[in-house]
C-alpha cells in the first residue's frame, strides 16, 4: 500500500520522511486566506480518514471515540509523536497551517505507523487554520488537552491579534475544552510568555496549575523537550516560560 | 474574506453600494429607512415627517448606513455604518444621546431587552458593547466609549441578536459560522462563554432572527444564507434542528433555471411577532416567502409565496412591528449608477398576516396599494424621497439593486495584483507605532 521505495522523500536508512524536503516558509500570515476543506461541523471530521486502522471506512458504527488532544501549530509534530505512545488509547490531532509541514507530519505518521504496526494509530494532522477553524473540528467540551508549544510570537503590537493566545481566541479554546481540561503553552519569547500568562490568567474560564500539579502532570515534562522548536531552544541553551492552565467554571 | 476585512483603510476601494433599510417602531409609531448616508424616519402616529435631531453633527451619517434598529421596547433607534459612527437616539425627544466612536466600519448592531446594552459588531469580527445606564429625560449628549465583549477571528459580522429572553446574543459571519454567547450580567467585563456555534450553512450566513415560543423562552433561531437556505436551530446545544431549500422549495429555481445560484441568496428575514411565521427575502424575488416554523416538530416549511405583482420590486430589507400589522418591505441601493438623484427607495406594505381564513386556514395577504399603505403618499414621499417613482426608473432601478446585492453578498475575490496592490494601499499598515 505504502510506495516508500519509491518515494524520494522519505529516507531508506530510517524509512522516515526528510524534514529538508519539506522545508517551508518560516511563518504563515494567519490572517490571509488559504484555501483547505473545512469541515462544515464537529460531526463532518472524517475519522475514517485520520484513523484509518481505527475507523474502518466500511464500517461506519461501531466507534464512537472522539478527537481529546489537540496541538495547535504542531509543526513538525514531535510532540503527537511523543503522547502517541503515552496515551495510547487517546486520539489526538494535530492542527498546522503551513501545507507542506502538515504533508510532512502526515508522512511521518504514515511511515511510523509502517515501522511499528498496531502503534501511532491514534495520532494524526490537519491543515487547518486553528484560529478560525476550532469550532469546525470539536464539540464544545470535547478535549482534554490543548497544546500551544512554540507559537510564532509577531512582536509588533498591532501584528497581537495574529497570536494563537489572545483573550477572545481563549473564549474558543474554553468551549472547545471539558471541565479540567488543561492548556499547556510554552515559548522561548519572554514577552510572549508574559502575554500567554495574562491572557490566561485574566479569562475567568482558566485557573493556573499549581507546582505539585505541575510535578504530578507526565505531559509537563515533555513540553520542553519533544517538539523540534523546543530542542532547538534547548540546543542553544535558550531559556523557556510556560503557562499551564486548567479549564474551570467561571464563578458569576 | 480576510481582505474585506481589512479593506477599511483602503481608499482606493470602489464606492460600495448600501442596501436601502427599514425599521418599524415596536407599536408602530414610526417608520424609519435609511438608504446610503441618509436617514428618513416618518410618524405614523401623527401622519407626518419626523426631523430628527443631532446637536454634534449634520448630516447624521457621512457614509453608507448599514443597520438602523429599534430597541428597548420602542425608546431607542440605533443607526450607524460605514462612516464608523453608532447613533442612539431617543425615539420621544427624537434625539441623538449618544455618538459612540468605533475603530472600524459598523456591519451589525443589537439592542439588549432591558435597554441597558447596546451592542455592535465591526468589520474585524469584533463585537463592543456600551452601557446605557438608563434613560434619563433631561439626558444631552454625550460622547460614550465602547468595550471589546467577544470577537469572530477575522471575519465580518453580518448580524448580531439577542436570544427571546436575553440571556444569549448571537452572532453571524461571513464565513459560515453563528456563535451563541451567554450575555452576562455584567457585559462590560466581556461575552466570554460560548453557549454553542451553530455550524452546518455551507456560505456566509447573512441574517438572524428569533422565533418565539411559549414553552422555549430562549426561542428557535432561525438564520439565513448565501447558500439559499433558511435554518433552524436549538441554540442551547446548537442542533440544527432543520434546512428549509427556500428557493427550491418555493419553486423559483424551475420558474428561473438560468439565473445563477446566488440570485437566491437569502438577503433578510423577519419573525412575524406572536405567530411562528418568519418573513424571508431572497435574492432575485419581486415578493417575500413566509416560512412557517413548527417548534413541536422543529421543522421549517414553505407557508406562503407572496408576489408583489405589477413591479420589479425586489425587497432588500423587511421589517414588523410586535403587533405584526403589517410586514413592511424596502427596496433600493446607494449609489446606484445611471442615477445621480438622491438615492432611489421604494416601499411597500402587506398587511393580514395574521388574519387567518377559519374555512381554508390559509392567510389573506395583501400587497397594499400606495394609498392604502398606513402613512399614505405622504408617508411613501418622505421615505422614498419622492411620492411616486417613474416606471422606467424603478425597472433600471431594480435590475442594479439585484446586481448590487450580489456583488456585495458574494465573497470578494481578488486577483493576486489586485491583492498585492490593496495590500500597498492599505491604511492600517501605515500606522506608526
Ligand atoms: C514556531 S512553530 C512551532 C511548532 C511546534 N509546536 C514546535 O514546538 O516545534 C509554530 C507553528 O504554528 C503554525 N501556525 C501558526 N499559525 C497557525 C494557525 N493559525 N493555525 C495553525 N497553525 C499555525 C506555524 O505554521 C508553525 O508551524
Amino acid at each position: 500500500m505504502l510506495k516508500n521505495e519509491a518515494n524520494p522523500n522519505i529516507s531508506k536508512t530510517t524509512r522516515l520522511p526528510r524534514k529538508r524536503f519539506y522545508r517551508a516558509r518560516a511563518h504563515s500570515n494567519p490572517l490571509s486566506d488559504s484555501h483547505f476543506p473545512v469541515p462544515i461541523s464537529p460531526s463532518h471530521v472524517d475519522y475514517s480518514l485520520c484513523y484509518p486502522q481505527l475507523f474502518p471506512p466500511s464500517k461506519q458504527v461501531g466507534n464512537s471515540k472522539k478527537i481529546q488532544f489537540a496541538d495547535i501549530g504542531c509543526g513538525f509534530g514531535g510532540l503527537l509523536i511523543s503522547l502517541s505512545t503515552l496515551f495510547p488509547e487517546t486520539l489526538m490531532i494535530g492542527m498546522e497551517l503551513r501545507d507542506k509541514v502538515t504533508e510532512y507530519v502526515k508522512e511521518r505518521i504514515l511511515a511510523l505507523r509502517v515501522a511499528n504496526p498496531g502503534q501511532y494509530n491514534n495520532v494524526s494532522v490537519v491543515r487547518t487554520n486553528s484560529m478560525k477553524y476550532i469550532p469546525n473540528y470539536f464539540e464544545k467540551g470535547q478535549l482534554s488537552k490543548m497544546f500551544f508549544l512554540f507559537p510564532d510570537p509577531h512582536f509588533k503590537e498591532k501584528n497581537h491579534r495574529r497570536r494563537v493566545i489572545s483573550p477572545h481566541l481563549l473564549d474558543e479554546y474554553a468551549y472547545a475544552l471539558g471541565v479540567g481540561g488543561i492548556m499547556y503553552t510554552i515559548t522561548d519569547v519572554e514577552e510572549l510568555g508574559e502575554w500567554m500568562k495574562a491572557c490566561l490568567e485574566g479569562h475567568p474560564m482558566f485557573e493556573a496549575l499549581t507546582d505539585e500539579e505541575l510535578e504530578a502532570d507526565l505531559v509537563v515534562k515533555l513540553l520542553s523537550t519533544a517538539t523540534e522548536e523546543g530542542q532547538k531552544v534547548a540546543r542553544n541553551g535558550g531559556q523557556t516560560f510556560r503557562a499551564v492552565y486548567r479549564r474551570i467554571v467561571p464563578t458569576i | 474574506m480576510e481582505e474585506t476585512a481589512m479593506e477599511d483603510g483602503d481608499h482606493s476601494r470602489d464606492r460600495e453600494v448600501a442596501p436601502a433599510l427599514i425599521a418599524i417602531h415596536p407599536t408602530q409609531e414610526s417608520v424609519a429607512v435609511a438608504v446610503g448616508s441618509d436617514l428618513r424616519v416618518f410618524d405614523l402616529h401623527n401622519g407626518c415627517p419626523i426631523s430628527l435631531v443631532d446637536d454634534s453633527s449634520e448630516p447624521f451619517h457621512l457614509d453608507s448606513i448599514r443597520v438602523i434598529r429599534y430597541g428597548a421596547k420602542g425608546k431607542l433607534l440605533v443607526t450607524a455604518g460605514d462612516d464608523k459612527l453608532v447613533k442612539i437616539w431617543n425615539t420621544d425627544t427624537r434625539r441623538c444621546i449618544y455618538t459612540v466612536s468605533s475603530e472600524k466600519r459598523v456591519s451589525a448592531v443589537a439592542i439588549s431587552n432591558d435597554g441597558l446594552f447596546v451592542c455592535f459588531a465591526d468589520k474585524f469580527g469584533v463585537v463592543w458593547v456600551v452601557g446605557l445606564d438608563g434613560l434619563h429625560e433631561t439626558q444631552t449628549l454625550s460622547s460614550k466609549k465602547a468595550v471589546p465583549i467577544l470577537a469572530h477571528y477575522c471575519s465580518i459580522i453580518t448580524s448580531l441578536e439577542f436570544s427571546t429572553d436575553g440571556r444569549f446574543i448571537a452572532s453571524a459571519d461571513r464565513d459560515f459560522k453563528i456563535r451563541v454567547t451567554v450575555f452576562p450580567k455584567k457585559p462590560l467585563d466581556g461575552a466570554y462563554e460560548i453557549q454553542s456555534f451553530c455550524l452546518g450553512h455551507t456560505e456566509y450566513v447573512s441574517c438572524l432572527a428569533f422565533v418565539c415560543a411559549l414553552e422555549y423562552p430562549e426561542g428557535f433561531l432561525v438564520s439565513g444564507s448565501g447558500d439559499s437556505t433558511v435554518r433552524l436551530w436549538d441554540i442551547a446545544s446548537g442542533s440544527l434542528l432543520d434546512t428549509c431549500e427556500v428557493s427550491a422549495e418555493a419553486g423559483l429555481v424551475e420558474s428561473n433555471g438560468k439565473e445563477d445560484e446566488c440570485c437566491f441568496a437569502i438577503t433578510d428575514l423577519c419573525a412575524i411577532p406572536n405567530s411562528s411565521l418568519v418573513a424571508v427575502a431572497i435574492q432575485g424575488l419581486p415578493g417575500v416567502v413566509l416560512l412557517s416554523c413548527n417548534l413541536s416538530d422543529k421543522t421549517l416549511s414553505i407557508f406562503k409565496v407572496i408576489y408583489i405583482e405589477g413591479e420589479a420590486f425586489i425587497p432588500t430589507g423587511l421589517g414588523t412591528s410586535s403587533s405584526a400589522e403589517f410586514l413592511w418591505m424596502v427596496t433600493g441601493v446607494s449609489n446606484l449608477q445611471g442615477s445621480d438623484s438622491t438615492s432611489l427607495t421604494r416601499v411597500k406594505a402587506i398587511s393580514g398576516l395574521t388574519k387567518i381564513n377559519p374555512d381554508s386556514g390559509e392567510l389573506e395577504t395583501t400587497v397594499l396599494e400606495d394609498n392604502d399603505v398606513p402613512g399614505g403618499m405622504q408617508l411613501l414621499e418622505k421615505l422614498q424621497g419622492s411620492a411616486s417613482i417613474k416606471e422606467e426608473v424603478f425597472l433600471a432601478a431594480a435590475e442594479s439593486v439585484k446586481i448590487a446585492m450580489r456583488n456585495l453578498l458574494i465573497k470578494k475575490q481578488y486577483s493576486v495584483e489586485r491583492r498585492d496592490f490593496r495590500k500597498r494601499g492599505r491604511n492600517d499598515r501605515k500606522i506608526k507605532h
